[in-house]
């Protein structure tokens, strides 16, 4: 179509695409900002010289940040808990998903067990029982106090049984004529039907279980146990120096508290920044599918 | 007894038991602990023997200087993080529905998704930063055009527009998603009609698109509704400090310090009690109005 420009339409869109571009820098400089922090000497970075390129680059304070061993131990508390996590997450929301997704005509249940899994949607105990029933199950201070309590993503489910739903429902009956179960229908037939829709789910999983800092932060009583993401908040957010031992005060001296901070939140954003770009292109389809209904 | 084991059901209630076992322990279970909002409750002697003091734990908070201070803050920060949070998104999404260079678009809309998938952990250590008002770089700014440094984190004038702006920040680009699918559901012929009457982009944007989008404006206006009270916990945690609980402490803060740092647990739940139920009422108008305004269904 070839569409004549006027001048008002011109200048319009010159001035949209130069304020969504900035808009877009807006969202990006400041992390890059930080990571130009992160790479820079203590003197520059603490006399304020930094500004979206490392000045006097150094790698002194990833070099500080990585040999502690709070820091990489919690890497490793988080990488378990993203691991578990996310196949508890995937599995449970698979499985309650399918059944959710009959009509009721062909689940007369459906209903009731919708209703169980809403309710926890709108209504929750609050803070303090949470606590309490992580408490009294024992399993305070294990990776299954981040994983069991978040085990049902309800919100994730939805997303996934309207995706179900989407589905033709020829290919269904077709499985069932060919005398699959329901077993068989879901693995063989659904689940990989729906890539889209789980690549999004997987998306979110990830990146929930990795930026969970709260539930680590009170489930955890030593924090040699806590995940990525709690220990920063406990050093970068609290500045909490009983968590700094004496030797690396000592470093610290030479690496400036900013700096450090600055790579610490760099690496705790990097596992975010690397499987991004590959999901990115199916959680725009995967949550469109799954919202939009007939 | 056999015809039922034959039950052609028995394998999706199958598939359904382990997610309802959990369900029942990490989501049910807590609703039982709601009883020691009613309680003197004491860890050592447990819900069963701890002492029933009826209502006097929300007398108590009642009674406190703070708490209508601390609602107001939840509720005043809230509305402007849904007002502000849902304009933003639609202009947004309208300017990304002018560009017509699908590369330029799509480059665009990698980025401004992306500080929605970072935790406030990440990003709040990001403002700390930038915002300081010795060494932060917006305030650098602000000293080289001869404005005096401002303490944004600390200041009580200021905390209120950083959170509400912030929060924008982290997610008006991935709240596009919702418009822009909407945008793209809007018949075509309907324009192609619209340029033969002559209309030019700035009433076809009037006329058509913005109708268009109506439906799905509707719906995110009345679910926010559900949010009155979800002034954001992991945000206002993390930047928050006592200088500011004036005008920043909110109800979820206000429960975590007096349950697990001040250890009055009954205390605690009867305000997470307040405000879950609250919650309740306000989530069932918005989903009963979504229903009645859009004929939307969760399910």
């Amino acid at each position: 179509m070839v569409e004549h420009l006027g001048f008002g339409r011109r200048l319009f869109l010159g001035v949209n695409y130069a304020a969504l571009a900035a808009l877009a820098l807006l969202c990006l400089l400041p992390l890059i900002h930080v990571l130009a922090i992160s790479f820079s000497s203590s003197q520059a970075a603490t006399a304020g010289l930094v500004k979206l390129w490392p000045v006097e680059f150094t790698v002194s304070s990833y070099e500080f940040v990585l040999a502690k061993p709070a820091f990489t131990q919690s890497i490793g508390v988080s990488l378990q808990r993203v691991l578990l996590g996310v196949l508890v997450n995937m599995l449970l929301t698979v499985l309650i998903a399918y059944p959710l997704a009959k009509e009721a005509k062909k689940f007369p249940y459906r209903t009731a067990y919708v209703w169980f899994f809403v309710i926890t949607m709108l209504f929750h105990g609050g803070l303090i029982p949470l606590y309490m029933t992580v408490k009294y199950t024992g399993i305070m201070n294990t990776l299954w106090a981040l994983v069991l309590p978040n085990a049902v993503p309800v919100f994730n489910v939805v997303l996934l049984l309207n995706f179900f739903r989407g589905l033709p429902k020829e290919l269904e009956e077709a499985a069932f004529m060919d005398g699959a179960g329901h077993w068989t229908t879901l693995w063989r037939v659904m689940v990989p039907l729906s890539a889209p829709a789980l690549a999004t789910i997987t998306l979110f999983a990830t990146v929930g279980h990795w930026n969970a800092w709260f539930d680590g932060l009170i489930f955890m009583n030593s924090p040699d146990n806590y995940p990525l993401q709690s220990y920063l908040q406990t050093v970068v957010i609290n500045r909490d120096l009983s968590l700094v031992s004496s030797s690396d005060l000592k470093a610290l001296a030479e690496v400036s508290d900013r700096t450090a901070k600055a790579a610490q939140i760099f690496l705790g954003a990097l596992p975010i920044l690397l499987v991004y770009p590959f999901l990115q292109r199916f959680f725009m389809k995967g949550i469109v599918l799954g919202s939009v209904k007939e | 007894m056999l015809q039922k084991i034959k039950s052609p059901y028995w394998p999706l209630h199958l598939m359904l038991l382990p997610g309802v076992l959990l369900v029942l322990v990490f989501s049910y279970g807590p609703l039982f602990g709601i009883v020691i909002a009613f309680q003197r409750f004491l860890p050592a002697k447990g819900f069963f023997d701890s002492q029933w003091i009826g209502l006097d734990n929300f007398r108590y908070v009642l009674d406190l200087p703070d708490s209508s201070r601390i609602l107001w803050n939840t509720v005043i920060i809230a509305f402007f993080k849904i007002v502000v949070g849902f304009i933003v998104p639609v202009v947004v999404s309208l300017l990304l529905n002018e560009v017509r260079k699908e590369m330029f678009k799509r480059s665009i809309q990698t980025m401004i998704y992306l500080p929605h998938f970072l935790s406030w952990i990440i990003l709040g250590g990001i403002l700390i930063d930038i915002l300081s008002p010795s060494s932060g770089i917006v305030n650098q700014f602000l000293v080289w055009f001869g404005i005096e440094p401002i303490y944004f984190l600390g200041d009580n004038a200021w905390f209120r527009p950083v959170l509400v702006l912030s929060d924008v920040w982290k997610e008006f680009g991935f709240n596009t998603i919702v418009y822009l699918a909407a945008l793209t559901s809007i018949n075509p012929s309907l324009y192609e009609a619209a340029i033969v009457d002559g209309a030019g982009r700035w009433k076809q944007t009037l006329h058509i698109t913005l109708p268009g989008m109506m439906p799905i404006i509707v719906l995110t206006l009345t679910l926010s509704l559900g949010n009155v009270l979800n002034a954001g916990f992991d945000q206002v945690f993390n930047l928050y400090s006592p200088q500011v609980y004036e005008t920043g402490d909110i109800i979820d803060t206000f429960v975590y310090r007096i349950g697990l740092v001040d250890a009055q647990y009954g205390v605690a739940t009867a305000v997470g009690l307040f405000k879950s139920v609250v919650s309740l009422v306000f989530i069932s108008a918005s989903y009963y109005l979504a229903y009645r305004l859009a004929n939307y269904r969760i399910f």
